[in-house]
Order: structure tokens, then sequence, then C-alpha cells
């Protein structure tokens, strides 16, 4: 047999051939050595395939390809890298949109036109394009991995150039670029270890997608509430920056859609998206209108803060699992300039069917509805990623991840989401009823929940829980005494439910003033909602009863749709007031 | 290199095993035999052991069968020509006209570059207010009917195709009753639409895993006229049989089920089909409405609920009507907000009070005294169901909204519809219609 490095059958040589094609799944007899998830190179006339060993048995390696496995034959030559799956990092990242492998996908339709081609892998960072570079460190410093050496501003930020998180141990700094503009390729330091070599560094550096990145010095208990103006969220289940979340829910809930909205409002520095095996379409709502929008934290487009993994369902599976991966190695990066990161994955369920069809074709023993027995591990190790971290400055950066799970038959009791509510610190459940009766955001009140800190004061959380559980109790209870059967007390604890769901749970998210809700606005209206629960009413007829809580709610509504700083909103607090203000008079009058 | 074999190693339902050398994954294969031939696909490869799935199916395939290996994959000729045409699920004429062999395409090639993409924009105008109003079809929607055997699935979906601006229909018929293909084919015919039709059908009488390609067929011919600017509506009907397909071949290859028999690819294969409906930038569409028959009136069945995770929403068909609920267009915010200004604020509200209406009825059938209230909804709801979910409701987007406020004002005060203040202000009619009681 022939082998194109001359070293058959010896340690150094780097072929194998294909001896097996199932779907996406190849099994390659090798010569040499091979490291389980190394990546491989799959030659199919003048294209190259990228394949990720996945398992390794005797002389063969099982492969997943990467790509689109067609005219694939058996016979045919691989190369192995050496290298694991890895992405490069460095200045440009921002405002891009890669495929899950880090193609950067505007410049590949620059290339190939209108559909993807396969094997074609460009650089991820534009190699022409000149940063402006001003040194931090300066010759003689000892630096380790992470440090600072010089910066760049990469549109709103400065983007920290690091010493490579690969590197070991202590180096002194030999050399320093002088301020100036320099391609990413460009060497900017020389560092020197303690045995006297010289190692070069530019401003690029590649890592490994599923090792975490760990240049800080401690983790740090997630503390601080990232808004997200979305009242449900930030009152009622909110998220923590460095924390994790999830989003389950029945096809068409809503899952997408409150993803889009977090992206859009969430208060971090920067957004990675990772669309991750769902439509193409989603993606491209993002990347056609994130330019366009701008971002008020900074008043530049929304798009300078965001970067777009995007993998979509008809992309090939097995670099659906390595798009998490990629996207979650860019936050990391991101979090090591001291920036806050918001990553999320739509969805998580696509990775773990991935996951699914090569552990079958691997004929593992399977699990629940097929998934491996790994599963939940693998859920695990992803969402641990997330951290609000001190780096070794002193500086604070954080990474928090928000997946969305798809569960079959939208029945929560499967693999993918019991493994997922293990680890993850907010809940936000979505139902197919509320969402059917569209009761936006249809995150389920009684259902979801949440660790970390919310934005009002616990005592007042409460009343409003208890109000929409006991509401929720009269419901159900009504289902069966019906209204006639229920006591009037019960029926007005009800109404006070279905009317804070409707003017505070619910949001219209189209709406310019009411879609998005600074913190300051839900605190504001929270109390309000806090006074009327906590006001004693009184009324002759359910009717009545119903009748008032209808013209509260409309008028709630038309104060929520009102901005804040206008004159209508003032007025129309003036006539809720006066509205409770009669009630509670009438009620202290009857007593 | 030897091409052509004599020797089936292995017969196990649809799939052969052919000892060959040379042979590329995905490669087609023809198998001659007494009784016919029959294209084959290449779907696993080990050693020199060739799995090929048989798409006539393996009945009455002798052993010493003739396998001839092609050299190329699927493929589909690409012509103007096409237009007009009728074809069988594997591409051969089924009507009289001639083969085409000019132009030959490749099917189920890569997907679309998302940045190629635009944003939808565009309404498709059904006149059934409960897709206008509440559920907006847009061009490039990928969308399914969930229904049950026995609704009038077909007849909707044809209604749609004839109604809709496009240049070019394509119907993919899997597992279509010959009936349903006549149906099909002289509607089209009767409206002078078979001119800018092309028919794709797969029969109940045909080799069930034939229509197995029936998608790709109707897609690819799709994309062409679509990159060469055409608004193309491909239909399908009734995916159903393609997943079970599917499923009855991923059965054979032993591949471990994830659910009810069903392989964990069923996402991605029927992903890779429905996200071909594409706007594309600077060239045409394609727009995909299907149809999937719901085993056991079941959503929760993983054809359904793949799709459903799939595709851009899906119009629930039952009782002859398009359900509002579970009905959804994802599309429809795209548009909606450009039609009229009360368009979300109607569509919105009609619902939440329909399905308080469920609750009344609810309410009412458990023998509890109904509130003021509920008699409002009452009078509400069936005025609802009458006047605009009754598919035989054929009316324009405006006066559907017209509509829409009139029934709520015969019903309701406007503090009652939960409509902000500034709409009702200017919408709210002042005379109640004839049809009130
Ligand atoms: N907050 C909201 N306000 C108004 N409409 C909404 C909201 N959330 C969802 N919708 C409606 O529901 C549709 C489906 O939402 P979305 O695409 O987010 O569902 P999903 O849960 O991601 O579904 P899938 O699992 O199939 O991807 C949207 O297109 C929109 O019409
Ligand atoms: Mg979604």
């Amino acid at each position: 047999m022939g082998c194109k490095c001359g070293s058959i059958e010896t340690a150094n040589c780097h072929c194998g051939r294909i001896v097996g094609i199932n779907g996406n799944m190849l099994t390659v007899e090798f010569y040499g050595t091979v490291r389980q998830n190394e990546v491989a190179y799959v030659v199919l006339g003048e294209s190259r395939l990228k394949a990720e060993v996945i398992r390794i048995r005797g002389r063969y390696a099982d492969l997943q390809i990467l790509e689109e496995p067609k005219w694939l034959k058996v016979g045919g030559h691989v190369d192995f890298t050496g290298e694991l799956l890895a992405v490069e990092l460095g200045p440009g990242l921002l405002t891009q949109v890669f495929d899950g492998l880090q193609n950067p996908l505007p410049e590949l339709a620059k290339q190939c036109g209108f559909f993807l081609k396969r094997g074609v892998y460009l650089d991820a960072l534009p190699r022409d394009e000149k940063w402006k570079f001003t040194p931090v460190a300066k010759k003689g410093d000892t630096v380790k991995a992470g440090d600072t050496i010089g910066t760049v501003p990469e549109g709103i930020f400065t983007h920290r150039i690091m010493v490579p998180f690969s590197l070991k141990g202590r180096y002194s700094v030999e050399r320093v670029a002088t301020p100036g503009s320099y391609t990413v390729d460009e060497v900017i330091a020389e560092l020197k270890d303690k045995k006297g070599s010289i190692v070069k560094v530019s401003m690029v550096q590649k890592w490994p997608v599923k090792v975490p990145l760990k240049c800080y010095s401690e983790r740090l208990m997630p503390a601080e509430t990232l808004l997200t103006k979305i009242r449900i969220l930030d009152t009622f289940f909110p998220v923590a920056k460095g924390g994790t979340f999830c989003v389950p829910g029945p096809f068409g809930a809503g899952k997408t859609v409150l993803q889009q909205l977090i992206s859009r409002n969430a208060d971090v520095d920067v957004v990675v998206i990772a669309a991750c095996g769902e439509r193409a379409g989603e993606v491209v709502e993002t990347l056609r209108e994130f330019p366009k929008l701008i971002d008020p934290r900074t008043g530049k487009s929304l798009m300078e803060r965001t970067v777009i993994i995007c993998n979509t369902s008809s992309m090939p599976v097995a670099a659906r699992e390595a798009s998490v991966y990629t996207a979650v190695t860019l936050a990391e990066y991101y979090r090591q300039m001291g920036l806050h990161v918001l990553l999320l994955a739509d969805s998580t369920s696509r990775w773990a069917q991935a996951l699914r069809e090569v552990s079958g074709r691997l004929e593992e023993i399977p699990g629940d509805e097929a998934y491996p027995a790994y599963l939940e591990s693998v859920i695990a190790a992803f969402y641990e990623r997330a951290a609000t971290v001190k780096l070794h400055d002193g500086s604070v950066g954080s990474v928090t991840i928000g997946g969305t799970v798809s569960p079959a038959g939208g029945n929560f009791d499967e693999p993918v989401t019991q493994s997922t509510l293990k680890v993850v610190g907010a809940f936000h459940g979505l139902s197919r009823e509320r969402s059917d009766a569209r009761r936006y955001p249809a995150i389920h009140p009684l259902d979801s929940w949440s660790k970390y800190c919310s934005i009002v004061k616990p005592e007042d959380l409460q009343l409003a829980q208890k109000t929409l559980r006991d509401g929720n109790d009269v419901a159900q209870m009504m289902k069966v005494v019906g209204e006639e059967g229920t006591s009037i007390d019960d029926f007005i604890m009800y109404l006070k439910s279905e009317y804070l769901d409707t003017v505070y749970m619910q949001q219209n998210a189209f709406h310019a003033v009411d879609g998005t809700v600074s913190a300051e606005r839900q605190s504001y209206t929270f109390d309000k909602m806090v006074k009327i629960l906590g006001t004693k009413m009184v009324f002759d007829t359910k009717d009545a009863a119903r009748i008032f809580f209808q013209s509260l709610t409309q008028k709630t509504k038309d104060w929520n749709y009102a901005d804040m700083d206008s004159f209508e909103f003032k007025e129309l607090e003036a006539q809720l007031d006066k509205m409770i203000g009669e009630v509670a008079a009438r009620a202290k009058n009857l007593q | 290199m030897r091409r052509i074999y004599n020797k089936i190693e292995q017969i196990v339902g649809n799939v052969i095993t052919v000892i060959a050398d040379e042979v590329a994954y995905g490669e087609l294969a023809k198998i001659t035999s007494p009784e016919g031939s029959s294209l084959a696909q290449v779907i696993r490869l080990e050693g020199d052991r060739v799995s090929l799935q048989v798409l006539a199916g393996t009945k009455g395939i002798s052993t010493h069968a003739e396998i001839r290996f092609l050299g190329h994959s699927m493929k589909t000729p690409f012509s103007k020509s096409l237009i007009g045409r009728i074809f069988t699920g594997s591409g051969e004429p089924r009507d009289k006209g001639p083969a085409i062999t000019e132009n030959m395409i490749d099917i189920g090639g890569p997907s679309v570059n998302p940045v190629k993409r635009v944003i939808p924009r565009n309404m498709i105008q059904t006149g059934i207010p409960m897709i206008d109003v509440f559920n907006t079809l847009v061009e490039s929607q990928k969308l399914p009917i969930f229904s049950i055997a026995g609704e009038p699935y077909n007849p909707l979906l044809a209604r749609i195709a004839l109604q809709a601006e496009v240049d070019i229909i394509i119907l993919g018929g899997m597992g279509l009753k010959h009936d349903d293909y006549l149906f099909f084919r002289d509607v089209l015919e009767k409206n002078g639409a078979i001119t800018r039709s092309i028919l794709f059908i797969h029969t109940a009488a045909d080799p069930t895993v034939e229509c197995i390609l029936v998608p790709d067929l109707c897609l690819a011919v799709a994309e062409q006229f679509a990159l060469q600017g055409k608004r193309v509506l491909v239909l399908l009907t009734d995916m159903t049989n393609f997943a079970d397909s599917i499923k009855e071949i991923a059965n054979t290859m032993e591949q471990i089920p994830s659910n009810r028999g069903y392989p964990g690819d069923l996402y991605s294969q029927l992903a890779s089909r429905y996200e071909k409906a594409v706007d594309f930038e600077g060239a045409g569409s394609i727009t995909i409405l299907a149809v999937t028959t719901m085993p056991g009136d079941d959503v929760t069945h993983p054809i359904p609920d793949n799709t459903g995770y799939i595709t851009e929403g899906q119009f629930y068909l039952r009782n002859g009507r398009i359900e509002p609920f579970g009905s959804l267009s994802r599309l429809k915010q795209q548009v909606n907000d450009k039609t009229r200004e009360d368009h979300r604020a109607i569509m919105d509200s009609m619902i939440q009070l329909y399905a308080m209406y469920k609750e009344s009825i609810e309410k009412q059938s458990m023998g509890f005294r109904m509130s003021a209230w509920d008699n409002k909804l009452l009078k509400y709801g069936e005025r609802f169901e009458r006047e605009m979910m009754d598919l035989n409701v054929n009316i324009p987007l405006e006066q559907a909204l017209n509509l829409g406020w009139q029934i709520l004002a015969d019903c309701f005060q406007p503090a009652e519809t939960g409509i902000t203040t500034k709409l009702t202000e200017k919408f709210w009619p002042t005379i109640a219609s004839n049809s009130a009681s």
C-alpha cells in the first residue's frame, strides 16, 4: 500500500485509508499514531474534508466527518493532523458570522456564491486587515498565559492581545512591537522561557474548542443580575451574569423569539449567538437586522457586540456539535478581556441529537430515547463553562450561558431537559397553553424558577408569587365548582392574579415602549402592582368585580404602552390611582 | 474498472448487499432483473460490501439480477420543457409526453449560505381569514398542514396554490391516492394553472420507498427556477409517507430507533428538505406548503413533532376548519405590521377572546350557570366560528379586519376586548351589523 508520507508502518505516519462509510461516520485504518479527537482531512479529488476522530479500536479509527459524506469511497486517503479541533482567537471576531467550524460565511459567499461548498475552509480572521497596536508589556516584564501584551481597538472595545493561553509557566518579555498598525499574523512580541528559547507571538492564537479556557485566578459567585428588559425574567426569574439558564418548550412556544429579545436587550458587553441545528431564516433575521439596530448602551449598532455561529439544520450534522463549542470558546476569549459575555444557544437539543446520531452509529449501548449514557455529563460540562471570574489582573469578566431545549412532544420528562435542569441556575419553562392563548412570553409563571437575585424586594416578590398561586388554585377549583360555587373573595383573588399575569407577566415584544422595560421602570410598575394586589376590595357581584378588573387591565396596558417620561404616563397613572383609591375607600366604608 | 455485477449477497427489506469495489457513497446503480428494473442508491460501504437501497423495492429481485453502477448520484433534468408535465416519483414521464434528458442536475444539493438569504417580506393572500388575518402566509415560508385522514387538506392546498401569486407551482405527491392525483390534475387544468405547474407524482399504488425521492426532485427543480428569479410554490403531500419510508430503511439498516421506531436523524432528514424554502438575495424564492397527516391525530407523534420544530408554523386542519389554537405562522410578524395598523390587535384580541369562549363552553357543558360575561363570550364564539373560521369564507384581508371589528362591537364593550384605547377609538364601529342578534 502506498503511503504519501512515505513512513508507512511507523509512528510518524499520518495517513490512513477509509475502510467503511456509514452516513457521516467513517472507519479508517491507520498506520502510525492517532490521537483521540484529533482532526483529520479526508481527501476527495481536489478537496479535503474535515473530520474528527471519535473512537479508536486497534488499527481502526472511527471518524465523524464534519461535511456531507457524498461520493467518498472505500480506499480513500485520510491525513491526520495530530491537532484537536480548534478555533482562531484574535481581533476581528466581533460582527462576524461563522459556521460551526469558524468559516466566515460572508467571505464564503463571495467565493462560492449562493450555496455552501464542502471542503472550503477560509481564515476565520481577515489576514489583510491592520490593527492599531498599543503595547502594554515592556521588555523585561515577567508574563504568563493570558497576560496582556498590548491592545488594539476592536469596534467599541479595547481588545487585549494576550500571551498565548497554551503557554505554560513564566516568560520574560524580550521584545514588544512599537505602537503601529499590524496584521494579525505579524509578530508583535517575543517571549523567552526559562531555558532561553524564544516564543514569537502574533495577534492570533489557536485554542481547542473542547477545552475550557481557564486563565483566571478564581471563579466568583454569579451575583449581579443580567438585565434583559423583560419583566417576567428580571423580576420573577432573573438571570445572573456568569450564571446559566435554560428555555425548554414545545415547538412554536417562543424559545427563539425570547432568545432574540434577550440578544438585543441584554445588559452585557458581547453576545455570542449559536444557531445550532435550527432554521436558517432565524439567523437571517439577526444578521440582517442587528447592523441596523442601535445598542442604547453604546450608541453603536448591535452587530458591533455580536458574533453569530451558524450551523443550521440543513448544514452538516456533525459540525453542530462543534458549533456550540466554537461559540463557548469565543465567549471565553472575550471574558479574558474583562468583558461580560452572553452565549445563547438555540437549540441544545439539536446538539444532543447529533451526539445521539454518532452514538448510534458507534453502536454504543443506548439510554433513554436512544441518547448515549454520557449525555448528562456532556451537558453538565458545557454549562460549567459559564462563570464569573476574577482575572489575574484583578478585572472581572463573565460568560453567561442560556440554552433552549426542544423536547420531543413538548414533554419535559425527557433526557435533554432533565439533564439540563440539573445544572442550570434558572429555568424558563414555556407552556403550550400559554402560547396557544397568546400569553407571551409564554414562560410558565408557576413552574419556572430561578436561583438568582431579582431586581425587586424579596417580600414583594413573594406576595406576587402567592397571588399567582392562589389565583391558580381558585381557577382550578372553579373548574370543578363553577363560578357560582366560588366565594366572591376567592373570585377577587383570581381576578387579581389574572390582572398581574396580563399586565406584568405578559409583555408585547413588538411594541416600541412595552417591548423593552428598564429595571427602573420595572421596579416602579411592580410597586404599583404590589399596592394593587395588597388593596382590599369589596364588590357586590362577581360581574361588578370582573368589569372593574377589565377596565383596570385596559388602563394599565395603556399605561405600559406610554413612554415613562410622557405626560400621558403621569395622567394614566393618576387615573389608575384614582380607580384603586375608590375601591379601597369603598372597602373601608363597608367595614 | 468493473461496473457491472451479477451476484447479490443479501436481500433484507428494500436493501440489497453486493460485493463490489470503487463504489462511491451515494452512487446510483441500476438493478435489472427479468421483472423489470429499478434505481438503487448506495447507503453504506463496509470494505467491499456495498449496501444499496432499491427504490422500487426488492420484491421479486433474484440474487442474479444485474447491478450496474452508474458513476453518478441521483439527477433530474432541468429545463423550461418540464413545465406542464407530469412525472412519476422517480422522474419518468407519467403523462404521454417524451422523456426529458437535457441539462441533468444533482438533487439534494448543498444548502444555501444563510448570508445569501433575505428576510421574507411578501404576504401571500389566500382569501381565508384564518390565514390572512390570524396566521399570514409569507413568500418563502415552509409550512405544513397538520391534519387527520379524511380532512380536506388536498383541496385546501389546491385552493391556496390557485389563489397565490406565484410563477411556478411544483406538486410532489407521495403515496397520493389516484383520485387525489386526478383531482389535482383536473383542478390545475380547469383553472389554466397547469401551464405553470410541474407534477412529480408517486401514488399509493407505486412501491413505497420510491416516494423518498419526490421532495428532492421537486426542490432541486424549484431551486433552479428560483435562481432564475422565479417565485416557486412547492406543494408536498403527504410528508408522512416520506417519513415512513425513511423509517422503513433505517429499520432495515438496523439503526437504533430513537422514538416509536423512527430514527434519530428524522429531524435532520426532514430539515434538509424543508430548509430549501428560501428567499434568495437578488433572485427568486421557494415557498413550501406540505401536508402532514398525523397518525392517530397525535401531534406529539414523531412525524408532526419533528416537522413542527422545523417549519415556520403550521395550520391545523380539524373538522374542516383551520383551528386557531396550535395554528401558527411564524413569519406573520414580518408582514402584518405593514398591512393595517389594527391587524395585530385584531389578531391577538380575537384569539384571546376565542380562548375564553372555549373556557365558557367547557363550563357550560359541565352545567355551571353562565355569567353575563360568559353569555357575551358564547355569542362571540359562535359568530367567530361561523364568520371567520368557516373555510367557505373567502374575503380579502381588509374586509376580514372590518368584519373582526364588527363582530367585536356586536358582542362587547371596547374595554372588554383588551385592545388599547387608541385603536378602539379609531376603529370601533358605531353601528351594529344586521347579523347581530
Ligand atoms: N414574545 C412573543 N410575542 C409575540 N409573539 C411571539 C412571542 N414569542 C413567540 N411568538 C410567536 O410564536 C412564534 C414561534 O416562536 P418561536 O419561533 O420563538 O418558537 P420556538 O419555541 O423557538 O419554536 P421551535 O422549537 O420550533 O424553534 C413566533 O414566530 C411568534 O409568532
Ligand atoms: Mg426556535
